[in-house]
This record gives structure tokens, sequence and C-alpha cells, in this order.
């Protein structure tokens, strides 16, 4: 036997728009369908299989063409944002739905683990739901017997472990759940997303426990939106993107492409298609992006580092008016903090027309670590003509900001701005 | 996996890392692909899942009278009842006949089968739809479901059941050598249940119309089964055989004969029944199999 664990060959899924909101069909559209349906696969027949048919059928991919190889003992990453298919990926792998194309061959039992507490019933004491959830994921009762002390230890449910789940706080909840799950050990664990459990503290023992699992050879797939648990897990990564495998391997490098490249999404953030919007329509901002000092596409801003925020607009003359940018920042809970008005922070006037680019830059992001919004507005010839409230959001990391090499970790206050101090030390001497 | 494993070195130090949860199967291999057509059954993964099986019904029974003042008595309660409103009406007042047996057990010896019967079609229809959360984050053979919820029902049945031994004392109704064949009817029951069950599970995930449908298939059905009357009533034998093809004419009848002594033996018409008991289940199955497929993305 080869130690390869998991190969994965143009594995791909399509799933059909709109099953989403009518997920079961009523019978009378099956029984129209039935009528239906030999004409349609004719004609996918005769159109040249599945691609042609797609269509007919509205569906979209969910995954498609996606192969790689994972070698046994092997703690493989699997990162890309919402929708990239990461969760369909691991679905297929443990056989809770099928591929609509390709295949996966899998040499060892697979245990998966894509939610904590699955199956949990609240009526059912803490203990009895151990010995339900554990073989729902596959141990045996001998095998959680002997691990019972252990995992209500690592829940640390100790006192309530004869109570029904549904008096358990969410948090004791969830800690059963992953407890259960810890102790799983199938030569293949596939996990999404389920570190993020609990306070801080218990999200840490996650993380410990999952180290443990890691080192003890066993191979794992492991989904994450966390890179620096996917940092410390694993030694390789695969990106998804839109149902595609974008990139394997070393987990630095591939981290650093898929950083690099929600930046490069988030170039341009269309507002063409915003409603909740304001003003006559004489200027329309339809983009809005984010670059560092050197112009590159940025996720994040960075407190103290240079960002420069780029609009871009349509106007509905194409003769230069004149023209007033506003940016206002304000924080999560829609206090406004700042604002960037050009017609007080640039000296000459402004006129603009036709399509263009704005950029306002902020040689120093004066702006702590966290969520902030932007409202954008124009006006042309003094009348407002574009006005979007909540216009983006974007996330700032902590930085240095005043070139102490100090990072700011304050709470107090969401901006900083330059001062310096003094100090006249008295002192009898 | 061992050979594997030890190839690599740093894992080799580690002897105890060996994953021993579950028996290590050098050879163990799974190909996830599309399936196409009709598939097998697995049969062999559904019997290595067995301890999930036993589970899921354990805590259906658990769960099933929680918060209730009545508790289990509920399981007596219903059948009993039928019993007394259709003694009151059928037998009192209509006269229907009850092949020379007092009305009451007449009844109730059919009630007792047909609610374990009705109740696991319920249960198990609604099944797949309830245990929609494992479904979508879980793999298991589906089949565990449907079962579960049909097996948990054997509770109730044998509280009820042991009612109607009661009752047997109570009108000095010995049962005679009869009685030998009595666990057979309840299988006929049970793999009724089981077959009409998986049609109807798996018919709900794609078409909800199914869980409105349970209520009055239930009542048609139950008046389609010589509960409140005797198929004796059906003189001609063909025809009495054919009505074998509701399985459980076959059920309630064999129940009466191997309890209360009526003149209903097993001929043509529990052939008839156990067949088509037996094609419901397989049927079932394998619609149910073929269904499974799509679960997980419809449910």
């Amino acid at each position: 036997m080869s130690d390869i664990a998991i190969r994965v060959e143009g594995l791909g899924k399509e799933y059909r728009i709109g099953a989403q909101q009518a997920s079961y069909q009523t019978l009378r559209s099956t029984i129209t369908d039935a009528f239906v349906a030999p004409v349609r696969r004719t004609r996918k027949l005769l159109s040249g299989q599945a691609y042609g048919a797609a269509g007919l059928d509205e569906t979209i991919w969910a995954l498609r063409n996606v192969s790689f190889e994972v070698r046994h003992g092997e703690v493989m990453g699997i990162i890309g944002r919402n929708g990239a298919g990461k969760s369909t990926l691991l679905k297929i792998l443990s056989r809770i739905t099928e591929p609509t194309e390709g295949y996966a061959d899998v040499y060892g039992r697979v245990g998966s683990l894509l939610e904590v507490g699955t199956g949990f019933h609240p009526e059912l004491t803490g203990r009895e739901n151990i010995y339900l959830n554990g073989a729902i994921l596959g141990m045996t009762r001998e095998e959680i017997n002997r691990k019972f002390d252990e995992i209500v230890a690592f829940a640390e449910v100790e006192k309530f472990i004869d109570t029904p789940v549904k008096h358990y706080s969410s948090g004791m909840g969830l800690r059963l759940g992953f407890a259960i799950a810890a102790h799983l050990e199938p030569e293949i664990l596939v996990v999404d997303e389920v570190l993020a459990v609990g306070d801080i503290q218990f999200q840490r023992k996650c993380l410990n426990k999952m180290e443990d699992v890691a080192h003890q050879g066993r191979t794992v797939l492991f989904v994450s939106h966390n890179m620096a648990a996917v940092q410390a897990l694993c030694l390789s990564c695969c990106l998804l993107d839109a149902g595609q495998l974008v990139m394997q391997g070393d987990t630095e490098q591939v981290i650093a492409a898929y950083l690099q490249n929600s930046a490069t999404l988030m170039k341009l953030v269309p507002l063409a298609d915003r409603t909740d919007r304001g003003g006559n329509g004489a200027m329309r901002f339809v983009g809005i992006g984010l670059y560092d000092k050197d112009g590159n596409p940025a996720a994040v801003g960075q407190t103290g580092q240079h960002l420069t925020i780029e609009l871009e607009y349509t106007a509905r003359e194409t003769s230069p008016r004149a023209a007033v940018i506003g940016l206002i920042f304000s924080n999560i809970h829609g206090q406004r903090l700042f604002s960037c008005i050009s017609r007080y922070s640039h000296a000459e006037p402004v006129a603009l027309g036709g399509t263009g680019r704005v950029m306002c830059h902020i040689p120093r992001l004066p702006l702590v670590a966290g969520r902030y919004n932007i409202q954008l507005w124009n006006k042309i010839d003094e009348d407002v003509g574009d006005d979007i409230s909540g216009a983006f959001s974007f996330e700032v990391v902590g930085g240095d900001f005043f070139g102490t090499g100090k990072i700011y970790t304050g709470s107090s206050g969401d901006t900083l701005f330059d001062h310096h101090w003094t100090f006249d030390a008295q002192s009898d001497r | 996996m061992t050979a594997a494993t030890n190839t690599k070195p740093e894992t080799a130090e580690v002897p105890s890392a060996q994953p021993s949860g579950l028996p290590s199967l050098p050879d163990y291999h799974l190909r996830i692909q599309p399936s196409k057509g009709w598939v097998s059954l697995k049969l062999r993964e559904l019997w290595e899942y067995r301890e999930l099986l036993y589970f899921l019904t354990w805590r259906d029974i658990k769960v099933r009278y929680k918060q209730t003042v009545l508790g289990a008595a509920w399981a007596i309660i219903q059948p009993f009842f039928t019993m007394v409103v259709f003694s009151l009406f059928f037998g009192g007042l209509a006269k229907v006949p009850s092949d020379d047996v007092p009305y009451p057990i007449f009844s109730y010896s059919a009630l007792v089968p047909w609610t374990f019967f009705a109740y696991g079609l319920q249960q198990s229809s609604n099944s797949l739809v309830l245990s929609a959360n494992l479904i979508k984050k879980i793999y298991f053979p589906r089949l565990v479901i449907p079962i579960s919820a049909v097996i948990s029902g054997v509770v109730d049945f044998v509280l009820a059941f042991s009612v109607l031994l009661v009752m047997q004392l109570v009108y000095g109704i010995v049962p005679s050598i009869n009685v030998l064949f009595l666990p057979f009817f309840f299988l006929l029951a049970l793999v009724t249940s089981l077959g009409t069950g998986m049609w109807f599970s798996a018919m709900n995930v794609q078409f909800r119309d199914v869980r409105y449908t349970i209520p009055f298939v239930t009542q048609f059905w139950m008046f389609a089964t010589p509960i409140a009357y005797p198929s004796s009533l059906i003189e001609n034998d063909l025809l009495r055989a054919l009505y074998g093809l509701n399985p459980m004419t076959g059920v309630v009848e064999g129940f009466r004969w191997a309890l209360i002594n009526t003149d209903t033996a097993p001929g043509p018409l529990i052939v008839v029944s156990s067949l088509v008991a037996v094609g419901l289940l397989v049927s079932g199955m394998y619609y149910f199999r073929r269904m499974e497929r799509t679960f997980a993305d419809v449910v």
C-alpha cells in the first residue's frame, strides 16, 4: 500500500441554484417535471453532456476539477474565502454528499467533524449525550466507556453530567461537543471550522488538543479561517477559490498567496448596484478599494501605516464640474470618528466629470485595531450627487503609530493622534 | 496504515500514536464517486453501524414520554380507548360480528399490532426530515434512521400487549398452541412498517406533501384492515386471499388466530400478506438507497 491517505481526482459538485429557497419540491411540480425531463435529458445528450446541460437547469459548480493528494500522517489545511467550496469538499470526503464528477480514493477510516454536538438531544443528560453523540461520530460503546472520564474532564462539566443538556449554557454545550469529538480516533480526521468555539481560554485548549492529534501521526484535513491556527497545525495547505484548487503547497506560501489573493479580489468593491444611497445622481461612486503605500491592494489597514482609499466614479456630465468628495469614518457602533473632506484638506478647487478615480491618502492611519465603516458622499455644484452611508467596511490591524517601535494595544478610544511627552522629575538631592 | 506510518521516522518513534479507536485495517480503501442507477443495499455496513441503531432507538424511547404527565401510560391509553370506542359503537350499537369472541378483546387484539404498525409508519416517515441536522453533518447509513424509528415502537407494543394478556385472563381465553406463531405475525407487522416507512421517509425528503398524507393514509388503511370487523365477512376464499394484499390483514388475523383462537387459520391470505410485506421492504430499501444520495442536499 502506498503512503497516500487521500487522493482526489477531478472532483466536482454541482448544485441546482434555487435549491436553497425551495429545497424540496411539491408533488405537482415533480409530476410536471416528469413529462418535461425526458425531453430535456434527450436534449442534454444531443448537446454533448454535462457542459451543455448547465444552461438548461440553473446550476452552479460548488467544486470543479479539484485534484490533490494527502499523505498518511500529513496535516493539511484548506483555506479560501466563504463559498470557495471548502465545506463542499469536506462533505464529499466525509461521504455526506456525493460528488457529481470525479472521485476520491480514501485509504483509512474517515472521521468527520463538521460541527460540534451534532445530534445532541436537549432532553438527555450530558452523560447520555456523550454516548449518543459518540455513537453518531462512529465510536463504539466500549471506546466511549474508556474515554468517558477524560471527555468529561476536558469539557469541564463534571458537576452537570447528569443534568439535561437543555439546562446547559451554550458554552457548556459546545465544550462537551468538542470534548467528545476531540476523543475520536479515526485514521483520517476531517475538521471544519470548529475551533471557534467557546471562550478564548477554551479555544486555546481546543487548539492544543488539535495539535496533539496532528502530532499523533493521524492524517488531518483542516478547514479554518483562523490563519494562526492553520499555521500552527498544518505543514501544507490547499487554497480554494470559486470551487477551484488555486494552489497547493507549503502553508506559509499558500497563506501569503491567499492574503494577496483576497486583497486582489478586494481591489475594487463594486458600489454601482447599491440602492441604499441618496443624492441627485450627478456623480455616482461605482467602486472603492484599499491600497498600501506602494500602491498594492491591501486587504486591511494597519495602525500608523499608509492607507490609500481609491474611489471610482461616474459623473453624468462629461465636462468638469465643481466637486467636493467626502469620507466619514465611523466605528462599528455607528459613532463618527473623523472625516476627510476635499474642500478643507485639498487647497485647490476640484472639478470632475466623466469617469475617473479619486484617491484619498492617509499617511499614518490613526485608527486602532478594529472594524470601521466609511460613508461616502460627493457634491457637484454644491448639490449632493451621491451619499452612501454604509458604503464600505474594513478591518484595521494593530501597528506602530508613534514610531516608537511599539504596537498600540490600548483600548480606550478608536483614534490616535500625534503627541509627545516631557518629563521634569523633581528630586531631592 | 501500520506499514505506511512506520515508513515515516517521526511517527515510528511514537508507537502509542497509532490510531487505536477503530480496528486497524491496512487495506481499508474506499472510492468516493458519483453513484449511478440502482445501488447495492450495503447491508454489511448497516450491520457495522448496529450500535448507532441501538443508540438512536434508545434515544427515541428515552425521549418519547419526557415531560408528559402520563408517561408510558400513553402507550396503553391509545389502543385501549380506541378499543372502548369501537366496542361501544361497532360492537354495541352496530352489532358488528366478531367471530364469536367478545368484541372488546376481538378489536383490542387487532389494535395492538395495528398501533405498533401505525406508529412505526408515522415516526419513520418523518424521521429523515427530523434528523436533517444529522444527515447534513455526518455520514452513516441513512437506513439506520427509519429503522430505529420503527424499532423504538416495540416498547409501546410490549406495554399494550401486556394489557392484552390481562384481558385474556379476564375473559378466560387461553391461547392454543397457535401462539407459537405469534412472533412470525409480529415480524410481519415489523416488516410492513419498515417497508412502508422507507418508502414514505425517502419520499418525504423530496416532497413534504407526504407529511400531510400520512394521517390520512393511516386512517384509510385502518379501515381497510379488519380491525373493527372480521375478515370472515368476506366468504369467497379467493377474495379473502386477495384481502391479504393488505399485509396488515394477515397480521391482524394472525394475531387473533394465535391468541384468541378465532377461526382465521393462516392460509393463502397469510402467504399473500407475507409476500407483499417482503416486497414492500425490499423495494422500499432499494428506493431509499437510490434517493439517499440526494438527502443531504435536499433535506
